[in-house]
Formats: C-alpha cells, sequence, structure tokens
C-alpha cells in the first residue's frame, strides 16, 4: 500500500477532528501522533492517538498554532506525514511548505492552492475567470472607509462586508446604508488585524459583496486526485447559521432542483480544476432559492468540519481518501448519494442567545442506534475551557429520506444527555419542532428569525 | 454603587478603562474572549471607574469582579 509511507501520522489539531482522524490512521494500520495543549491533557484523542506530545499552554498561539512546536513534535515522533485537520494550521500555507521542507508528507492541497484561495478577494477573481458565477463586489482589496463607502454606493445596498483573509464567519457582517457600513467596516478591519495579524491601522484587506437576502448557503465537497481529475462529491446545505456560523447542516440539500445540482457540482469542478485542486476540499456557494441561482461564496482547501453528512450519504470515507490522495493514489471513485444526511453541532452556549457556556462536564451520555453518528472531542469529567471554540460533538443522523432522518434526529436530540457546560441542545429540539426547518422551506436567517 | 462581574470563563482580551475614568451608561469597559468571541462588557451606570480587577491575559471565571463603578 502506498498509504504505509505516510506512518507515523501526525494530526496537528485537537478535539473530535484530532479523535476522528486517529481512528481512520489507526485502521488503515498507520501509526497516530496527537499533540495537545496544556489545557486537553485529559480529552481522549490524546488517549486514542498511539503517541501523544505535550507542546505548550492553553493560548493557542503558543501551542497549536506554533509551527515551530509542530514540527518538533513531528521530529521527535519520526513522523512522515502531517494531517492538519481544520482550523488552526489547516489554511496557513507557509506551514504547509515548512512540512514539505521537512522532508514530511502534507495531507492537504500544493501550499500555492492554500495561498490562492486564502485570499477571498483573489478567490473571488479566479473563480470568475474560470467561469464560475459570482456575486458583484469588490476586486480589488478595500483597504480605508473611503474606498468601502465608494465600492458600496456602486455595488448598491445591502452589502456584506468580509476580510479578505481568515474565515468561520469571523469579522463578516451586513451593511445596510453607509452608516452602516462604517461600523461593518470597522468591525471587519479589527477583526483583520487581529486574526491574521495585520494592522488595522495600516488597512487590513477588506471585501464588498452584494448581500443576497433569504440565501441558501449550499456547498459542493470536491477531491482533486493526482492523475488532474476533479471529482464532485455532493452538496451540503448549511443554511442553519447563527453569527455567520454553521449550527446544522444536511447532504441532499432540500432547498435545490436536480437541475441546479448538476449546475453547482459542474462549476465546483472548474473551480477545482483551475487551481489544479489536490485533495479534499470545499466551494461554498450563496444559492437564490427563488431564483435557483447561485454564486461563488469561497473556497475551504482543508477538511469540513461538516464532513460527515457526506460520508453518511456516500459511505466514503473522506479522511482515507485524504491519506490516499497525498500517498500519491488516483482512487477511483463515483460517488451515488443515497438517502438524507443531518449533523447537529452541539456546542457548549447558551441555546437562547448563544454565548460561551465553557465549563466541567458533569455527565456525557451518548446516544447510540442505528443511523446514529456522534464525533465528540469530550467524555464525562473533561471541562470545556474557553480557549478553544465552543464545538464539544457533532450528532449525525442518517436516516432512508428527510423525513426519516428528522425522525431519527429528534430521537437522538433527545437522548443526548449533557450535563455541567451550557449546550445548545435545546436548541437543536427546537429546530426540529420550527415549520420552516421541518419543510426544508428555509434560508440563513432561520436562526435570527427564530429569536425574533 | 455598581459591581460588574463576568458572566462566563473567558479570558481578559482588552482593557478599555482605567481606575478614575469618568464612564456613562453603555460604555465599554472590557472586551472578553471566550470560545473564539469577543464579548464586550459593558457599564449600565455613570459614574467613575472606582476599582478595576482584571488586566489584559487574565483568565477571569464566571462571577468574577471585573470593575467597581462609583
Amino acid at each position: 500500500m502506498l498509504t504505509d509511507s505516510l506512518g507515523p501520522v501526525l494530526i496537528a489539531n485537537r478535539g473530535e477532528i484530532a479523535r476522528r482522524i486517529i481512528r481512520t490512521v489507526k485502521r488503515m494500520g498507520l501509526r497516530a501522533v496527537a499533540v495537545y495543549s496544556e489545557a486537553d491533557a485529559d480529552l481522549p484523542f490524546v488517549r486514542e492517538a498511539d503517541e501523544a506530545v505535550p507542546i505548550g499552554p492553553a493560548n493557542p498561539a503558543q501551542s497549536y498554532l506554533d509551527v515551530a512546536k509542530v514540527l518538533e513534535a513531528a521530529r521527535v515522533t519520526g513522523a512522515k506525514s502531517v494531517h492538519p485537520g481544520y482550523g488552526f494550521l489547516a489554511e496557513n500555507a507557509a506551514f504547509a511548505r515548512a512540512v514539505i521542507d521537512a522532508g514530511m508528507v502534507w495531507i492537504g492541497p500544493a501550499p500555492e492552492a492554500i495561498d490562492r484561495m486564502g485570499d477571498k478577494i483573489n478567490a473571488r477573481n479566479l473563480m470568475e475567470a474560470a467561469g464560475v458565477p459570482v456575486a458583484a463586489g469588490t476586486r480589488e482589496p478595500v483597504t480605508d472607509l473611503s474606498l468601502a463607502l465608494r465600492a458600496a454606493e456602486s455595488i448598491g445596498y445591502p452589502v456584506m462586508v468580509k476580510t479578505a483573509g481568515g474565515g468561520g464567519g469571523i469579522g463578516m457582517s451586513v451593511a445596510l446604508d453607509d452608516e452602516g457600513l462604517s461600523k461593518a467596516y470597522e468591525q471587519a478591519a479589527r477583526a483583520a488585524a487581529r486574526f491574521t495579524g495585520g494592522d488595522a491601522l495600516e488597512g487590513p484587506a477588506v471585501l464588498l459583496e452584494r448581500y443576497i437576502e433569504r440565501a441558501r448557503h449550499v456547498e459542493v465537497q470536491i477531491l482533486g486526485l493526482p492523475d488532474g481529475r476533479i471529482v464532485a462529491l455532493g452538496e451540503r446545505d448549511c443554511s442553519v447559521q447563527r453569527r455567520h456560523q454553521k449550527v446544522v447542516e444536511e447532504s441532499p440539500s432540500p432547498g435545490i432542483t436536480p437541475e441546479l445540482r448538476e449546475r453547482m457540482l459542474a462549476a465546483a469542478v472548474r473551480a477545482g480544476e483551475a487551481v489544479g485542486y489536490l485533495g479534499a476540499g470545499t466551494v461554498e456557494c450563496l444559492v437564490d432559492a427563488d431564483k435557483q441561482d447561485f454564486v461563488f461564496l469561497e473556497m475551504n482547501t482543508r477538511l469540513q468540519v461538516e464532513h460527515p453528512v457526506t460520508e453518511l450519504v456516500t459511505g466514503l470515507d473522506l479522511v482515507e481518501l485524504q491519506l490516499r490522495v497525498a500517498a500519491g493514489e488516483s482512487p477511483d471513485v463515483r460517488p451515488e448519494p443515497r438517502g438524507h444526511a443531518i449533523e447537529f453541532r452541539v456546542y457548549a452556549e447558551d441555546p437562547k442567545r448563544f454565548f460561551p457556556g465553557p465549563g466541567k462536564i458533569m455527565e456525557w451520555d451518548e446516544p447510540s442506534f442505528d443511523g446514529v453518528r456522534v464525533d465528540s472531542g469530550y467524555e464525562a469529567g473533561n471541562t470545556v475551557t474557553p480557549f478553544y471554540d465552543p464545538l464539544m460533538a457533532k450528532l449525525c443522523v442518517y436516516g432512508e429520506d428527510r423525513a426519516d432522518a428528522l425522525e431519527k434526529g429528534r430521537k437522538a436530540v433527545g437522548a443526548f444527555v449533557v450535563v455541567g457546560p451550557k449546550n445548545n441542545l435545546p436548541f437543536c429540539v427546537e429546530l426540529l419542532d420550527n415549520a420552516e426547518f421541518v419543510t426544508g422551506d428555509y434560508d440563513t436567517g432561520l436562526v435570527a428569525r427564530m429569536r425574533a | 454603587m455598581a459591581e460588574v462581574r463576568a458572566e462566563m470563563v473567558a479570558n481578559v482580551w482588552k482593557v478599555l478603562v482605567s481606575e478614575g475614568d469618568t464612564v456613562s451608561d453603555g460604555d465599554t469597559l472590557v472586551i472578553l474572549e471566550s470560545m473564539k468571541m469577543e464579548i464586550p462588557v459593558l457599564t449600565e451606570d455613570d459614574g467613575v471607574v472606582a476599582q478595576l480587577k482584571v488586566a489584559e491575559g487574565d483568565v477571569i471565571q464566571e462571577g468574577d469582579l471585573i470593575a467597581v463603578i462609583e
């Protein structure tokens, strides 16, 4: 097996995703090496790895984001490859280059592809050139408020303001008028400075795009193979969002016709071809459900949090495919999605305002029955700390159709016991009883309407 | 006199006032960070910052005293 050359595999991440990657790495007969911060020493992923290396304090800048420490852990354990998971260093091209320069295999796309897609302005221009539809917006970085105001005038309000780098919805907001824009611009500029290390005073790169009201967020999973082919593995609907961050995802999307799905999958393949993409990636789009049309939003050059819904409907193991592609294999993947999958992100946050609720887990009991998959990062006795994102677990259900998946979702959400940290399971119960969600006729404004 | 306390476990990301500053209802005293989210802590009173109990980089627990406004 070509993949034998990848072990030991160092997993440069934590929590549920580290645990999930370890599972596949071990199943493939490879050694799994974890790294962990002081705050995470008791988490299951540390114990489940074949070997685990402490890399510093809780503050991510001094541990999971510290390239030198992660590389040193790889060196001392003799790791032959690095899987970055999502977040942290996953879309850091310099880290990918450092891994390659150290003689290891980077389980992800080429650093050049990360660079080209990491800058949202560049990505947008590249996609437009490749014939992928994009929303009206700025083609050059907007570096001060007067430029932003002028751009908004030509695009037309409402506009979406976001940072050119970074992701995860941080720094994104909608402006309805000039006054709103100055606030949104300031917020995006501050976020850009904070999360990318840029200087807010020197004008961080911000972009403006026409905002589509009542849009659905639908993304296409692609896989780039060493032989040059790009395969689309179906879509995920991620329109249940709070603060522009996903809470629930499902596949197939209940909001697109087969004809639109076909166009989106073809566009995603073109997007991958335009950057010579290798491995698992996601082309995020906004869909205007009424017009049954879509525009490119951004491309994520990594495994997504919500990849399990694709795995459930295709029967594929995306981490295994990532490893095989990284080892130089071009597996013959012919996805034939069937059934319906839904993922609920179980966050440590209060279910009303969605404010962080870290704390010690007193009780933790995961549902376990046919059609349920739980990817969790914690167990009873662990403490959910304020240093990392609030994702505790992903509760995924699979049914023969959407109605069946919803029914299994209700049963699974009701059976999941978390005592200690505040959590959003009560929100999931509410959602599963919400008419818009139940009919499938919802958009990214759903959660805000539920809380209005 | 009004006490401003932390609503959750968090890191103190920014401290925007000093002891002796005059503040009014709605002013941001400090910005906390928890789980990658910025949480501004506001005063609901007009007055002077009599005590400021946190510094940037501190980790504070739910219920910890942040400031006293007089």
